[in-house]
């Protein structure tokens, strides 16, 4: 459909609302065709963000280029970029008809054009039974669509997904998912959408950026992001981590000693990516760590710490322990099969952390 | 076509400079127009008021004129009789109001269609038109004293001097505080009862230390809303020749002494402070006690059954309510079939002549209030969606302003206003003309949409904030400009809204007297109010003025019922054209 693929950079922006930092100096290119994710707590500034594309704030600082054209000061209705909104905000007094037709209608298209291409987006979401009636008489699931085929008939730059699945309940959710991917590929569009979810993120997006507090903490692949965090935000907000403070005190050859506080001595092995020495964190996913009864057994592939269990989910592909260590307490994945004992409260256990997995880091 | 359609979508930057610049100036624009509309109108005039109270005719600062007011004994005892009656007023509508409230709120009870009727009535014919009636029906030779003398051998004059008059303001207005009261207490959470209940208190008790309390700010603003609108009441007292109340004082002073008359202002000047301090002190009590104490969910005072003796004494109370509020618009729907009535318990001989008469005779007066007020309504919806805009969708600083300039027209009296503009537009032509402004009905219409911007402002933010900002930015993102945005997604979505706004300006303006009185300047102009003042001024005038009457409240309830079709029809777009 759309063959104009466009790039989009923001260089250096930055907004405030009075004394209120809302966004430092964000720099961000995304790629034409991408499929774009903006992750982050709530307060991040990541709406702000797509509202800033939109054109519905304006940035006090720095850049907003289309394909290498700065649109500052565009306002939002010539700026041909298409969002979604949170609430689908489709007008109540319209049929689902009038509501896909209207960008058209305000580029004055033909009526046999309209009528052509409202069908054909009505088509392209599955809604064409239900053109006359009114938004408040769909589904959540239908109101989104809706609100896409709005979207997408105007053949934006851009499209832009504000938390388009937080609306809907869990299973619909999984399945729009799917959906929201699948017509990201048949148009192309390039697709920045904004989320709270890192499992929304990771399925759905190619690359994706992690804000925290109006500063973006890191760009790139959800596989990247998840074993490359670049601190340790991005670490406990893709996926969960395990995060101990502490210090390397030692670096040497093929091995790194790290003084875990409140845990103890740690040897590990290292391939050439070590931290200096001084204050770090040592971080590790849940997945990576086994846990076993407290025998002598000692595989050098892993680091062996005690400890006893403080509380288990069973979440049935897998049990997951909070073990205290020490002064730290030390989440661990089990693996689970019928047959398989859980582990009480108090139980006193033995955890191996794969030395391989942990990285250190030091922001 | 995706080509076409993509292309011009970014512009060179100057040129999105310029828009953007062109969008604040454009608000800009529009709140200038506003203030100017305010300032001429409002702000001007009311100032003009106040300044010419304390100036000599050399122009220096004085007080003379009040101490020249209060050296009087008429004026002074006008004062004290404008107060004792806009008191008294408040104190006998309350009586009647509280325990109807509870009634409704509080007990299984079907009088909700009747709380909302009653509601409507002082709303659709003016309390002067009903002291006439009530004249006829509770006079000193009305109906009932014509019945008492004859059965019980005394009477009662009810309907004399300024006990008439408190009598008439009271049963007309009592539905302002009945209906604030009902809101608030239906707002009290009944959680809030049944922990007094729990522990311990209970019957009157439970009444005093909780519910009136916790709807005290709703009894307030109505109690206040009284005592401006009988203080500011011109038609009633001169109905009834009572002249020795503040309102007539000062009508009388302008029309016979003249506009020079530094008195008329004096008193105008009383009017504004008395006004402004009874909506400021309900305002100022009001202030941090909003009481809607109704949690998501909750649920309102437990409605309890009435039992034993409690529906004789409920009902008899209600009927009796009745009677006395509905006798003003019986006593002119008889009046206006009646030959003669007078000196008799119902009239001797009916007629339709007085329609014919006033069908032929007062055609123009109905057009002309048909004309003054769909314009001044019409105004104030367009200056209410606007300031509405300015101050929900825009970041001009000091908007709120707006609000608050034309909320002030609340606390002026009618003849204040009209006395204002007599003054400020004395011997200024239309631009080009030699038309003199006060002799035109610009100023009637004018007045009319000053004095109801209020209410129908009201309606256009209620409507505004009920329209999410999400779904105006999407037709924006969508590429819709500004005014298509508004044209498209922003009206149709207020139009219940502004619709409402329209009616209630509407329908107010067509029964105003008081501004009326004062601006009518040749018959040829005068609307059906002023119509029925003229008609009611002689005996003889009585029937047809009725009459008028009669088609007066036919045309604003009629009105009233158009537009809640159509704002029930508007807020309903579930379930129509489905498959």
């Amino acid at each position: 459909m759309n063959q104009n693929k466009v790039s989009l950079e923001a260089r250096h922006i930055s907004l405030s609302y009075g004394a209120t930092e809302v966004l430092k100096d964000v720099n961000l290119r995304i790629e034409p065709g991408e499929f774009f994710a903006l992750l982050g707590p709530s307060g991040s500034g990541k709406s702000t963000l797509l509202r800033l594309i939109a054109g519905f704030n304006q940035h006090q600082r720095g850049e907003l280029l289309i394909d290498g054209k700065d649109i500052t000061g565009t306002p939002p209705h010539l700026r041909n970029v298409g969002m979604v909104f949170q609430n689908y905000a489709l007008w109540p007094h319209m049929t689902v008809w009038d509501n896909v037709a209207f960008g058209l209608v305000e580029r004055k298209e033909s009526r046999e054009e309209i009528k052509r291409k409202v069908g054909a987006a009505l088509e392209l979401v599955g809604l064409q039974p239900y053109a006359s009636r009114r938004p408040s008489q769909l589904s959540g699931g239908q109101q989104q669509r809706v609100a896409l085929a709005r979207t997408v008939i105007i053949e934006p730059k851009l499209l832009l997904l504000d938390e388009p699945l937080s609306n809907l309940d869990k299973n619909l959710r999984v399945q729009m998912r799917e959906e929201l991917k699948n017509l990201q590929r048949t148009l192309g569009l390039t697709t920045i959408f904004v989320t709270h979810d890192q499992e929304e993120a990771m399925t759905t997006a190619d690359r994706m950026a992690v804000l925290d507090k109006g500063v973006l903490q890191q760009v790139g692949k959800a596989v990247a992001l998840f074993d490359f965090p670049a601190n340790r935000f991005v670490a406990g907000f893709v996926g969960t981590a395990n995060l101990v403070d502490g210090r390397v005190t030692q670096v040497n050859g093929e091995t790194l000693t790290f003084q875990a506080d409140g845990v103890g001595v740690m040897v590990l092995p290292h391939s050439g990516d070590a931290p200096g020495l001084g204050q770090a964190t040592m971080s590790f996913r849940p997945h990576t760590v086994n846990i076993r009864v407290r025998d002598g057994h000692v595989d050098a592939s892993r680091i062996w710490l005690n400890g006893h269990v403080e509380s288990s989910e069973f979440l049935g592909e897998s049990s997951r322990y909070r073990v205290r260590v020490g002064d730290a307490v030390i989440v661990a994945n089990q693996p689970h099969y019928s047959g398989l004992s859980l582990f009480p409260p108090g139980a006193d256990v033995r955890l191996g952390v794969e030395a391989t997995q942990v990285r250190f880091l030091t922001r | 076509m995706s080509a076409v359609l993509t292309e011009p979508a970014t512009p060179r930057l100057p040129g999105a400079a310029r828009a953007r610049q062109r969008i604040a100036w454009g608000h800009w624009l529009l709140a200038a127009l506003v203030f100017a509309f305010l300032g001429a109108f409002l702000l001007l005039p009311v100032g003009e008021v106040i300044y010419t109270a304390f100036v000599t005719e050399t122009g220096a600062l004085t007080l003379g004129h009040f101490s020249n007011f209060f050296g009087q004994a008429l004026l002074r005892e006008s004062f004290v009789n404008s107060l004792l009656v806009a008191l008294a007023s408040v104190f006998f509508a309350s009586a009647i109001a509280v325990p109807l409230a509870y009634l409704t709120v509080r007990f299984e009870f079907r009088g909700a269609l009747l709380i909302q009727t009653l509601g409507v009535l002082p709303l659709i014919m003016p309390p002067f038109v009903g002291a006439v009636a009530l004249q006829l029906i509770f006079g000193r030779s009305g109906s009932v004293n014509l019945l008492l003398n004859e059965y019980l051998g005394f009477s009662i004059p009810i309907m004399d001097g300024l006990v008439g008059v408190t009598f008439v303001e009271s049963i007309h207005y009592f539905p302002f505080i009945l209906l604030n009261l009902v809101a608030a207490m239906r707002n009290i959470d009944g959680a809030m009862e049944e922990s007094a209940m729990n522990l311990g208190a209970r019957g009157w008790r439970l009444f005093w230390r909780i519910i009136f309390p916790l709807s005290l700010p709703g009894y307030l603003a109505g109690a206040a809303l009284v005592f401006v609108k009988v203080f500011d009441d011109l038609g009633t007292p001169l109905v009834m020749g009572v002249t020795n109340m503040l309102a007539p004082q000062a009508y009388l002073r302008i029309t016979s002494i003249g506009i020079e008359d530094p008195l008329g202002y004096v008193i105008s000047v009383i009017m504004i402070v008395l006004s402004i301090l009874a909506l400021w002190m309900a305002a100022r009590f009001m202030k941090g006690k909003d009481y809607s104490t109704l949690q998501k969910g909750g649920s309102s005072l437990q409605r309890r059954q009435l039992r034993g003796w409690e529906p004789v004494l409920a009902y008899g109370w209600v009927v009796f309510v009745l009677l006395v509020t509905l006798a003003p618009h019986l006593g002119i729907l008889v009046m206006s079939f009646s030959r003669v009535w007078s000196f008799s318990v119902l009239p001797d001989s009916y007629t339709l002549a007085h329609y014919a008469t006033v069908l032929t005779d007062s055609r123009l007066m109905i057009y002309n209030t048909l004309k003054y007020c769909l314009m001044s309504a019409g105004l104030d919806i367009i200056l209410g969606t606007a300031i509405a805009y300015l101050i929900y969708r825009t970041k001009l600083p000091a908007r709120q302003w707006l609000d608050y300039t034309a909320s002030i027209a609340l606390a002026i009296p009618g003849l204040v206003l009209a006395i204002g503009y007599l003054r400020m537009f004395k011997g200024v032509n239309f631009p080009f003309t030699d038309t003199p402004i006060v002799g035109t009905w610009i100023l009637i219409m004018l007045v009319y949409a000053v004095r109801r911007l209020p209410y129908a402002l009201r309606s256009c933010m209620a409507a505004l904030q009920q329209v999410h900002l999400s779904l105006e930015e999407a037709a924006n993102s969508l590429g819709a400009g500004k005014l298509s945005t508004a044209r498209r997604i922003m009206v149709p979505l207020m139009m219940g809204g502004i619709l409402a706004g329209f009616v209630t300006s509407f329908i107010t303006a067509a029964v105003e007297l008081s501004a009326t009185i004062l601006l009518t300047s040749s018959q040829s102009q005068a609307p059906m109010s002023y119509g029925i003042y003229l008609y009611m001024q002689s005996i003889a005038g009585r029937g047809p003025g009725a009459a008028l009457s009669v088609i007066a409240v036919g045309v604003v309830a009629l009105g009233t019922y158009l537009s809640h079709r159509v704002i029930e029809n508007s807020r309903a777009p579930v379930a129509t054209r489905g498959e």
